[in-house]
């Protein structure tokens, strides 16, 4: 017999489905309640491959799919067949009793190819309830090979697999966070550009401290970084290319708050001029620079909307920074405000909104708001609609979103003079956690799906 | 410049009034005790030059230098919440650089412009700008070469004040004039 996953906020839902159509799904659309209990025995071992890799790769999945606050891990102890195999049917009923929904089945063993040695870890997903195997992208099990020194990739990939099974998204897992990490007092702040995996693994440093350096932003399409730096005290945009570690100058002095378009072929700007900010567009093959608005207030923090039509950006031409939305091209469009403009404004709540980040989605804006003494991310429609805060505390500021849309790092200053470290939430407010980092940090930016 | 001037007027005053306590005169012997309400009856007063007070060493920093423009002048200006507006103790420190720049027309300075931290990181740059040019503004008004400025806006990223209270949020809303070149050593 089947039985039904999903978790609905809607009370009785449940009743009414037919238990039949049913599998193990997690709709994390309303935010869960109730995680759903999985088992991931520790990876069993073939071909001489290390039994402490096979146990430290289960223990990354492990922790990758908890950090999602979607599922709980049944404890190793609780497990009553031991006998598991990648190539056979478990015994269903010894899972059932334990009161596990799914079960996670991996191997992990060597292969050699041409002298050189990877590892390789094949999983399989199985609905214990519905006694059968869960395809993953169509095949009844996955299987990754990498080199030694990328085994935490792999158990991110074979998270990513489950995690996206199970719930329908889309992968989040293998994927890094660029960021600004910050030591030393807030008067004599030092500060380097720092990339980690999305589970803080593998911190790197990219810069020195030698000059402040602000807003991270990764390429949606390749391995480079955008970033403001004050390098010779002239603050200006740089280009940071991850592979080969060369930095190249990308704007004017005075330019800051960069951001790729979505298509990575463009980077949107600020840059000042005699004092007064406006966004521009720098195309990163012609190196034409082309200005979006010219307006004597403070125009800043461009993002762009994934159809590459749209801009949302921070203004205080309203009297105070509120969020605003434009055409690319400069072209009017209807406002939601009613009438037609060629900049509309989307936020009319009390308080201050600034650094405005579009979904990749494509329906939300991430933003901060300031409203009476506290610091908040929240979200809100591109219509200005439905606003929604998720976090609230002494300083929470500068969402950042996961490729898939589901979760939004931000920085967090939690009570004054109190540690800046990143933090996750999910897009229903819930799962609200720290994401740990050697020193304290700020500015988070997401990179896309690793290949 | 003004307190300076003030100060040697107060000193000149000093040393005329010892001046004049110490010229004693052969006073009149009385027969009966004088009852006078005349006060505006005094003693002549002689008026000589007195010399310029010697520098003391340790007693200042040497004219021209980073710590007289400091510590004479006044390097910070302070700014109202998310204003950019100058009130009139600004103007008077800024009037004070104006004079000083002018007596030390070498001199090149950065003025950046600083936010406390209760706001957004990328959005306090933006008011950083706006505040280190009105700074710079202010002081080509008073006749400032602008080639002798530079401005810079550090956000909220450079506090001079740690707590996070009011008082330290005051103080880190600032236009700092920071002196590149041109200054003489101290």
């Amino acid at each position: 017999m089947l039985r039904l996953m999903t978790v609905a906020v809607l009370t009785g839902l449940l009743a009414l489905i037919p238990a039949a159509k049913a599998e193990v799904t997690v709709n994390i659309s309303e935010g869960v309640l109730k995680p759903t209990p999985l088992a991931i025995p520790t990876f069993e071992v073939s071909g001489g491959a290390d039994s402490q890799l096979a146990a430290e790769i289960t223990e990354v999945v492990q922790n990758d799919l908890i950090s999602t606050g979607l599922f709980t891990i049944t404890p190793e102890s609780a497990h009553i067949q031991r006998d598991l195999s990648i190539d056979t049917q478990p015994r269903f009923a010894d899972w059932k009793i334990i009161q596990t929904d799914a079960l996670v089945v991996g191997e992990v063993d060597t292969v050699t190819v041409e002298g050189v040695e990877f590892i390789r870890a094949s999983v399989r997903l199985w609905d214990v309830y519905g006694e059968e195997v869960m395809r993953l992208e169509g095949q009844a099990g996955r299987r990754f090979t990498a080199k030694p020194e990328d085994w935490r990739r792999i158990a991110h990939k074979i998270a990513d697999t489950i995690y996206s099974r199970l719930t329908g998204e889309d992968p989040y897992f293998d994927t890094r966070i660029v960021y600004i990490a910050e030591t030393g007092p807030k008067d004599a702040r030092k500060t380097r550009l720092a990339i980690m995996d999305s589970d803080g693994a593998n911190v790197k440093y990219l810069t020195t401290d030698n000059n402040l350096v602000l807003s991270p932003r990764f390429s949606p399409s390749n391995q480079q970084i955008t970033y403001m730096s004050y390098e010779n005290q002239e603050p200006r945009v740089y280009l940071f290319d991850i592979q080969n570690g060369r930095q190249e100058v990308l704007g004017d002095i005075k330019t800051f708050a960069p951001r790729f378009s979505r298509d990575g072929e463009s980077v949107l700007m600020t840059k000042a001029n005699n004092g007064n900010s406006d966004i521009y567009i720098r195309d990163l093959v012609t190196q034409e620079m082309r200005r979006l608005t010219d307006n004597p207030n403070i125009d800043v923090s461009p993002s762009m909307s994934p159809d590459g039509r749209q801009v949302v950006f921070t203004s205080d031409r309203g009297g105070s920074p509120q969020l605003y939305i434009m055409n690319v091209d400069g072209s009017p469009l209807t406002c939601p405000s009613g009438g037609r403009d060629t900049v509309c404004r989307i936020t009319f709540g009390s308080g201050a909104y600034s650094a405005p980040v579009w979904s990749p989605r494509g329906d939300l804006i991430a933003f901060t708001k300031q409203l009476r003494g506290k610091f908040h991310i929240g979200v809100i429609g591109t219509d200005g609609e439905g606003e929604r805060l998720l976090t609230e505390s002494y300083l929470d500021e500068g969402p950042a979103w996961s490729p898939n849309g589901r979760v939004i790092i931000f920085a967090r200053e939690p009570y004054a003079g109190g540690p800046r470290k990143l933090w996750s939430v999910d897009l229903t407010g819930r799962n609200l956690r720290q994401v740990p980092t050697p020193t304290e940090a700020s500015d988070p930016a997401w990179s896309p799906l690793l290949n | 410049m003004r307190r300076t001037v003030m100060s040697s007027a107060a000193i000149a005053l000093i040393f005329g009034a010892a001046a004049c306590a110490s010229k004693p005169e052969p006073e009149p012997v009385a027969d009966t005790a004088p009852v006078s309400n005349d006060t505006a009856q005094t003693e002549p007063v002689d008026e000589s030059d007195i010399e310029e007070p010697k520098r003391v060493m340790d007693a200042g920093p040497a004219a021209g230098s980073i710590e007289d423009f400091t510590v004479n002048v006044g390097d910070r200006v302070y700014f109202d919440l998310d204003q950019y507006r100058l009130d009139q103790d600004d103007q008077e420190i800024l009037q004070r650089q104006a004079a000083w720049l002018e007596s030390y027309p070498g001199v090149r300075i950065l003025v950046a412009g600083n936010c406390d931290e209760r706001g957004t990181r990328e959005y306090n740059l933006a008011l950083g700008e706006r505040r280190a040019n009105t700074v710079k503004n202010y002081l080509v008004s008073l006749g400032v070469d602008p080639a002798r400025i530079e401005t810079v806006s550090y956000g909220k990223e450079r506090p001079i004040a740690t707590e996070s209270n009011q008082a330290a949020w005051a103080l880190n809303r600032n236009g700092f004039t920071q002196i590149m070149s041109g200054a003489a050593s101290s």
